[in-house]
C-alpha cells in the first residue's frame, strides 16, 4: 500500500532523513519509533505531499507522490503532530469545511460528518467552539477530520501527546479499530504505546532506520538478559554480598534511596527473582519491592547503536 | 470551484467569530462617519454662508455641487482610512493559518494552492465591501435630503473595491510570508503606503523615472473614480495589480513547501 525508497530530506544544509526505505502493507498498522527530531515528522510529511523530499520517490496507494500529489491526498488522512484545528470555528463547522475541501460531494457531507462524530465520541461538543475544547477533546476533532472521507491510508503524528492516560487509552483503541479497513502510519516515541497497537515498527534514530520488525521480535532480542529493580531496607554490603554470590549475576548496582532504603539494579542472565526473596529473607534484609525492568525504547536504542558499532 | 467557496466562506465566516472583525468595522465606521459629518457640516455652513451672503448684496445665491464639495473628497478619505484599515483584515488571512499549523491541513488537502489563495483573496474583498456599506448609509442621507448625481456615486464605489483588492492582494502576499500576525499587518501597512506616497516622488524624479512613479501610484488612478469616470486603464492597472499580488503570493506559498 505504501512504498518507502530511499527518501532523503535536507533542511537547508541540515539532514533531516537519509535513505529511509521500507513498505506497509494494506490494512496494516506501522509504528515509527524514534526519539524527538529523529525524522518521524519529515517523513509523515512527504508522505502526505506536505512538502516534496530533496531526493528518494514513494508511492501511497499506487500514486506517486510528485506525479500523482492530488489522488495521494484524496486517499490519505493525516493528523499532524498539533492537531490543525481553526480555534474560532464550532466543530460541526471545521467538519464540514474539512468535507469541503476534501472534497466530498454535498449530498454525502452530512452523513460523512456525523459518522466521524460518532466513530470519534464527540457527539455532545458538536456545537462548542474548538478553541473552548479540552486538549483531549481536540485532538479527538482533530481525529475526525482526519478520518473524513474514509481514507484508505491514515497517518497519525504521535496521537496520544498530552493526553491524560485515560485519553490515551481511548485513542489508542480508536487506532486499534481501524485496523483492516485503513493502512495506518503512527509515530511515537512510546513503546508500549507500539506494542499495544502495531504490528510492525520501523525504528528510525538521526534520520535513518536502525531496525524493521515487529515489537515481539524487537522486544525478544532485547531479553538477552533479565533486570530487576529492588528496594531494600538493609546495610549496603550485606546487600551488596548477598547479592554476589550468585554466579548468574552480570552488573549490580546499589545506591541509596531517599528514604533511607537501597535501590538495587541487579542484572543476570537467567530469572533469579525467587533466589533473591529467598537469600534476602534469609540475611534478614527487608525486602520492599521488587520489579522487573520494562524494555523502554532507550534501551533499545542503546542496544541498536552499540549493536551496530560493534559490526 | 467548491473548494475556493469553501475557502471563501469559511474565511470569511471565521471574520466574524474574531472579535478583531468587529473592532474593525467599529473603527472604519466611526472615521468615515467623523469625516462624514466633518464634510457636511462645511458644505451646510458654506451654503448657509452664501444665502446670506446672497440676501445682503440681494443677488441669486449660488447652487453648490454636493458631488464635487462633499463627495469627491469624501471619497479620498475612504481610500486613505481604507489603506490604515485594510492590512488588520489581510494580516490573518495566512499568518494565523502558520501560526495554528492549519496550513498543514491545507496543503495536505487534495486543493491547490489557486483555490486556497482566491478563497482568501475573494474573502477580502468582501469583507471590505461590507466595511463599506456604512458610508453607503450615509451618502443615501445626501440622497434623501438633496440631489446628487447617482452615478459618480456608484463609480466612486467602483474605484474603492478596485483599489481595495488591489491592496488586499499586497497584504495578502506579506500574509504569506510571515506567521507573525503583527509584522503582516505592519508590512501591509507599509507597502500600501510607500504605493501611494511614491506618486510624490514624481516631482522629483528625473524626467524618465517621473512617469513611471506617476504610473506605479496607487492613488493616481483613484482620481478618476472619485470624479465619476470610469477609465479602462484605470481598471486594468487596479486588476493587473491585483493579479500580480495574488500570484507573488501563490510562489510564496509555493516556495514555502519546497523550502520546509
Amino acid at each position: 500500500m505504501i512504498e518507502v525508497n530511499e527518501l532523503t530530506h535536507y533542511y537547508g544544509l541540515k539532514q533531516a532523513i537519509s535513505n529511509v526505505s521500507f513498505k506497509v502493507k494494506k490494512g496494516e498498522i506501522l509504528g515509527l519509533l524514534g526519539p524527538n527530531a529523529a525524522g518521524k515528522t519529515t517523513t509523515m510529511r512527504i508522505l502526505t505531499c506536505y512538502m516534496p523530499p530533496t531526493g528518494g520517490t514513494a508511492t501511497v496507494g499506487g500514486y506517486d507522490i510528485f506525479e500523482k500529489s492530488m489522488d495521494v491526498r484524496k486517499i490519505t488522512g493525516y493528523l499532524p503532530e498539533n492537531p490543525p484545528l481553526y480555534n474560532d470555528l464550532v466543530v460541526q463547522d471545521y467538519l464540514e469545511f474539512v468535507a469541503k475541501i476534501k472534497g466530498i460531494e454535498k449530498s454525502r457531507i452530512k452523513e460523512e460528518v456525523d459518522s466521524v462524530v460518532e466513530k470519534t465520541s464527540i457527539g455532545d461538543v458538536k456545537q462548542r467552539v474548538i478553541g473552548k475544547l479540552s486538549k483531549g477533546y481536540k485532538q479527538r476533532v482533530g481525529l475526525a477530520q482526519c478520518l473524513l472521507n474514509n481514507p484508505q491510508v491514515v497517518i497519525f503524528d504521535e496521537p496520544t501527546v498530552g493526553l491524560d492516560p485515560k485519553q490515551i487509552i481511548e485513542i489508542r483503541e480508536l487506532i486499534k479499530k481501524l485496523k483492516g479497513d485503513h493502512t495506518v502510519i503512527l509515530s511515537s516515541h512510546i513503546l508500549p504505546e507500539v506494542e499495544q497497537t502495531c504490528e510492525r515498527v520501523v525504528i528510525i534514530s538521526d534520520g535513518k532506520v536502525v531496525a524493521e520488525d515487529t515489537p515481539e521480535n524487537l522486544t525478544a532480542r532485547m531479553r538477552g538478559s533479565e533486570r530487576v529493580l529492588l528496594e531494600v531496607d538493609g546495610e549496603e554490603k550485606i546487600v551488596k554480598d548477598t547479592f554476589t554470590s550468585f554466579k548468574d549475576i552480570i552488573s549490580l548496582q546499589v545506591n541509596k534511596s531517599g528514604a533511607g532504603h537501597l535501590k538495587v539494579v541487579v542484572e543476570s542472565k537467567s530469572d533469579l527473582r525467587k533466589e533473591y526473596a529467598k537469600a534476602l529473607v534469609k540475611k534478614n534484609i527487608g525486602l520492599l519491592e521488587m520489579q522487573v525492568d520494562k524494555v523502554t525504547l532507550e534501551d533499545i536504542f542503546l542496544h541498536l547503536t552499540t549493536k551496530e558499532e560493534e559490526v | 470551484m467548491r473548494e475556493t467557496y469553501a475557502i471563501f466562506e469559511k474565511e470569511f465566516k471565521s471574520f466574524f467569530y474574531s472579535p478583531m472583525a468587529y473592532i474593525v468595522i467599529a473603527v472604519f465606521t466611526a472615521l468615515t462617519g467623523v469625516f462624514f459629518y466633518l464634510y457636511l457640516s462645511n458644505f451646510v455652513e458654506a451654503a448657509f454662508m452664501d444665502q446670506i451672503r446672497a440676501q445682503q448684496y440681494r443677488q441669486m445665491p449660488q447652487r453648490f455641487n454636493v458631488n464635487i464639495m462633499l463627495i469627491r473628497p469624501y471619497f479620498w478619505n475612504i481610500a486613505l482610512i481604507s489603506l490604515f484599515t485594510l492590512p488588520t483584515i489581510t494580516m490573518r488571512l495566512f499568518s494565523e493559518e502558520k501560526k495554528q499549523g492549519t496550513v498543514e491541513l491545507l496543503y495536505t488537502s487534495p486543493i491547490t494552492g489557486v483555490q486556497i489563495i482566491m478563497g482568501k483573496f475573494l474573502a477580502g474583498i468582501a469583507f471590505y465591501i461590507v466595511l463599506l456599506i456604512p458610508t453607503m448609509l450615509f451618502q443615501a442621507l445626501l440622497f434623501s435630503y438633496g440631489d446628487p448625481e447617482f452615478l459618480p456615486v456608484l463609480s466612486g464605489y467602483i474605484g474603492l473595491i478596485l483599489m481595495g483588492s488591489a491592496f488586499i492582494s499586497m497584504g495578502l502576499f506579506i500574509s504569506t510570508t510571515t506567521e507573525n500576525q503583527i509584522i503582516a499587518a505592519l508590512g501591509g501597512f507599509a507597502l500600501s503606503l510607500i504605493l501611494w506616497v511614491i506618486g510624490w516622488g514624481a516631482n522629483y524624479a528625473g524626467p524618465t523615472l517621473s512617469p513611471v512613479f506617476d504610473y506605479i501610484s496607487i492613488i493616481n488612478h483613484f482620481e478618476d473614480f472619485a470624479q465619476g469616470v470610469i477609465d479602462s486603464s484605470h481598471v486594468a492597472y487596479y486588476i493587473l495589480f491585483s493579479f500580480f499580488g495574488v500570484y507573488l503570493s501563490l510562489k510564496s506559498i509555493e516556495s514555502v513547501k519546497w523550502r520546509t
